[in-house]
């Protein structure tokens, strides 16, 4: 079993996951550990609006519970910080769920193993389709994801799916199982250029709980999925803590930041992004397990934004019109639109798959296209060239 | 007296070189006419060729495009943008942007010597993006480099001239265009530069992120036209603080 004094997986590495003797698991723990959100007053918040280059302390103050009174002049320094950085750009991309096998049992997950739901992997044709029609509206930027199962959507198949959007997409995104560093080179070299792992909680008391069976359940292969796409060549690596599983979300979302932080700095040339998924209405979840708010999401998005100025930020297709477009409007960089969770979803083609979760904006293309206009806001449908094959 | 800013073989009256990509498309027209513009850069990743939102299609006619590299990590991938730039009909002119810094977007030099070369040797006139370096803008010029654009600061920081003293060497040691690349602010930045005797100004953020960009661009074109006037024009000299002694201390020579 993998562990330091700042860690412990909860069951032993699988033989294939390969181990690249990186530190950061430990630098990230150890700095989670410091963290106290009670200790922060409203002058360090205030310190860390202001800062010229907001570090981590300022970061912690940022998502402590003493930053909710002064969140609209957080949100004034975060929209002028965006702006600096990006314009007013906002980048258009679809997602596109090729499978939803999974062979891990996620507690909070519509594709578990462990739930009877109906179960679809798409063929390459009806892949093809999926992409024809997403193609057609004007996207040149795509997601593909698939439940996590190395059987059903093996390496193989995800450079298919990768190979054959590569024909229609420009930028071209990954949501898939940890990989080894080999996996994501030839991913690459099928298309890829950005890889997202979503850790779920960065707590190995919670993690273990959470994720009781699969390969999944070794954190610290999945924490070290950013790093090994990297080494594998991928120009992007993305980051998500799914607030509301840890019984302090602010303790992960700050873990979050730093694992990001950390990555940046070991690899400086990295693109950088976080995704902000909090726990929603899925099927067998009580309404009452909501812990966080739109307020606390909206608070962490600032605060990667500061810390973070030039990271990219993307909002869930989970969360309502009105909060993405609010949310774009100060930090976010990029949405989701067009979107469908089911499998075959984008073309009706046959034998659709369930939903991970259910979609709060169901918007098309043109609609989000016309809602970031109106904000006076530039969608962008295009912002990459593929120059390293 | 023409007083031509003259790149490769392309003769220009205007000195203010417009960024795009961070204000809305259809604003572009107005900011380039506004700011007097000939030269607009453009990101080669932000083209859309026959796709939607297209920067390409809002760009006027006449306008000269001067795209980037932006996206590239290498003098091979710098090359390769630059290419693709040529077959969407941007033309020759290229300015080589090679980041390998996520945080402040900072040029590597080392690798945008190595892009002049193979961008020169395929007919392409390049204007390196650079760090403020004398050393590395000779290699810059002698590997065939058009112009020198150095950067004032940052890229997006609005922080003006940082590096002013540095970039005042390149311009006295290089017989080529300077160009103030990104970090320029406000107009009175852009102004001190051409005072100081840089070719042209770059600016995006500083018009991108004011209230009325409109009305910005036209403020930088008449601070850019001050500053160059200016600067051929002589600028007075400026006394040392004390003041001048009325009685020279030469005064006893006899003859």
């Amino acid at each position: 079993m993998k562990m330091s004094g700042a860690w412990c997986d909860a069951c032993d590495m699988y033989p294939y996951m390969e181990d690249i003797g990186t530190d950061i698991l430990d630098k990230v723990m150890e700095a989670g550990k410091e963290f106290d959100p009670g200790s922060y007053c409203e002058n360090d918040v205030r310190r860390a609006i202001s800062a010229e280059r907001p570090g981590p302390e300022d970061f912690a103050a940022l998502l402590s519970p003493a930053a909710p009174p002064l969140l609209e002049d957080i949100a004034e320094r975060a929209r002028k910080v965006t702006r600096d950085h990006f314009g007013n750009s906002v980048g258009m991309f679809t997602p596109l769920y090729t499978s939803n096998y999974c062979e891990n049992q996620c507690r909070y997950c519509g594709f578990s193993c462990k739930n009877s739901i109906a179960r679809a992997r798409l063929t390459p044709e009806e892949i093809e389709k999926e992409m024809e029609s997403i193609a057609a509206t004007g996207l040149t930027d795509i997601l593909l994801l698939t439940g996590e199962s190395r059987k059903y959507s093996d390496l193989e198949y995800i450079g298919m799916c990768v190979s054959k959007a590569a024909k229609y997409f420009s930028s071209i995104g990954i949501e898939v199982y940890p990989l080894n560093s080999d996996d994501y080179g030839y991913l690459h070299r099928c298309g890829a250029d950005y890889v997202t792992v979503f850790q779920e909680t960065y707590d190995p008391e919670t993690y273990a709980r959470y994720h009781p069976g699969g390969p999944k359940r070794v954190m610290s292969y999945r924490f070290n999925a950013q790093e090994r796409a990297l080494m594998g060549g991928m120009r992007g690596a993305g980051f998500a803590a799914l607030l509301g599983l840890r019984d302090d979300w602010r303790k992960d979302a700050f873990c979050c930041g730093m694992h990001a932080y950390f990555i940046q700095r070991k690899y400086p040339h990295a693109e950088i992004a976080f995704s902000l998924p909090r726990l929603r209405p899925f099927s067998g979840h009580k309404e009452d397990d909501v812990k966080v708010s739109e307020r606390d999401l909206l608070q962490t998005a600032m605060a990667y934004r500061l810390f973070m100025p030039f990271a990219s930020e993307t909002i869930s297709t989970r969360e309502s019109p009105v909060f993405r477009d609010g949310i774009v409007n100060i930090c976010a960089t990029k949405i989701s639109a067009g979107s469908s969770v089911e499998i075959g979803g984008h073309s009706d083609v046959a034998d659709k798959g369930d939903g991970q979760f259910e979609l709060s904006d169901t918007r098309s293309v043109e609609e989000v296209r016309e809602a970031l206009v109106k904000l006076g806001l530039q969608p962008v449908f295009n912002d990459y060239v593929r120059s390293d094959r | 007296m023409s007083d031509d800013l003259i790149i490769g073989n392309k003769r220009f009256k205007s000195r203010f070189i417009l960024g795009s990509g961070k204000f809305s498309l259809e604003m572009t027209e107005k900011v380039i006419r506004n700011g007097g513009v000939e030269i607009a850069t453009l990101a080669v990743r932000r083209v859309n060729k026959g796709g939607r939102e297209n920067i390409l299609d809002y760009m006027p006619e006449g306008i000269t495009l001067l795209p980037n590299t932006s996206g590239a990590r290498n003098a091979e991938e710098a090359l390769t943008i630059a290419r693709l730039a040529r077959e969407l009909g941007c033309g020759d002119m290229i300015k080589i942007e090679i980041v390998r810094d996520t945080r402040y977007l900072l040029p590597d030099n080392e690798e945008t010597i190595k892009a002049i070369g193979l961008l020169a040797d395929d007919g392409f006139t390049a204007l390196p993006y650079m760090m403020p370096d004398l050393t590395a803008a000779r290699k810059m010029e002698k590997a065939g480099a058009a112009a020198i654009m150095p950067l004032a600061a940052p890229i997006g920081s609005n922080r003006g001239l940082l590096t002013k003293d540095f970039i005042s060497m390149i311009i006295g040691e290089t017989d080529l265009p300077v160009i103030v690349d990104a970090g320029i602010g406000r107009p009175s930045q852009a102004c001190e530069a051409m005072e100081m005797g840089c070719a042209a100004v770059m600016a995006n953020t500083a018009v991108a992120t004011a209230s009325d960009v409109g009305a910005m661009a036209s403020a930088f074109r008449m601070a850019i036209e001050a500053g160059r006037t200016a600067y051929l024009a002589g600028l007075g000299r400026v006394l040392s603080g004390r003041g001048e002694a009325s009685s020279p201390l030469t005064g006893f020579l006899g003859e």
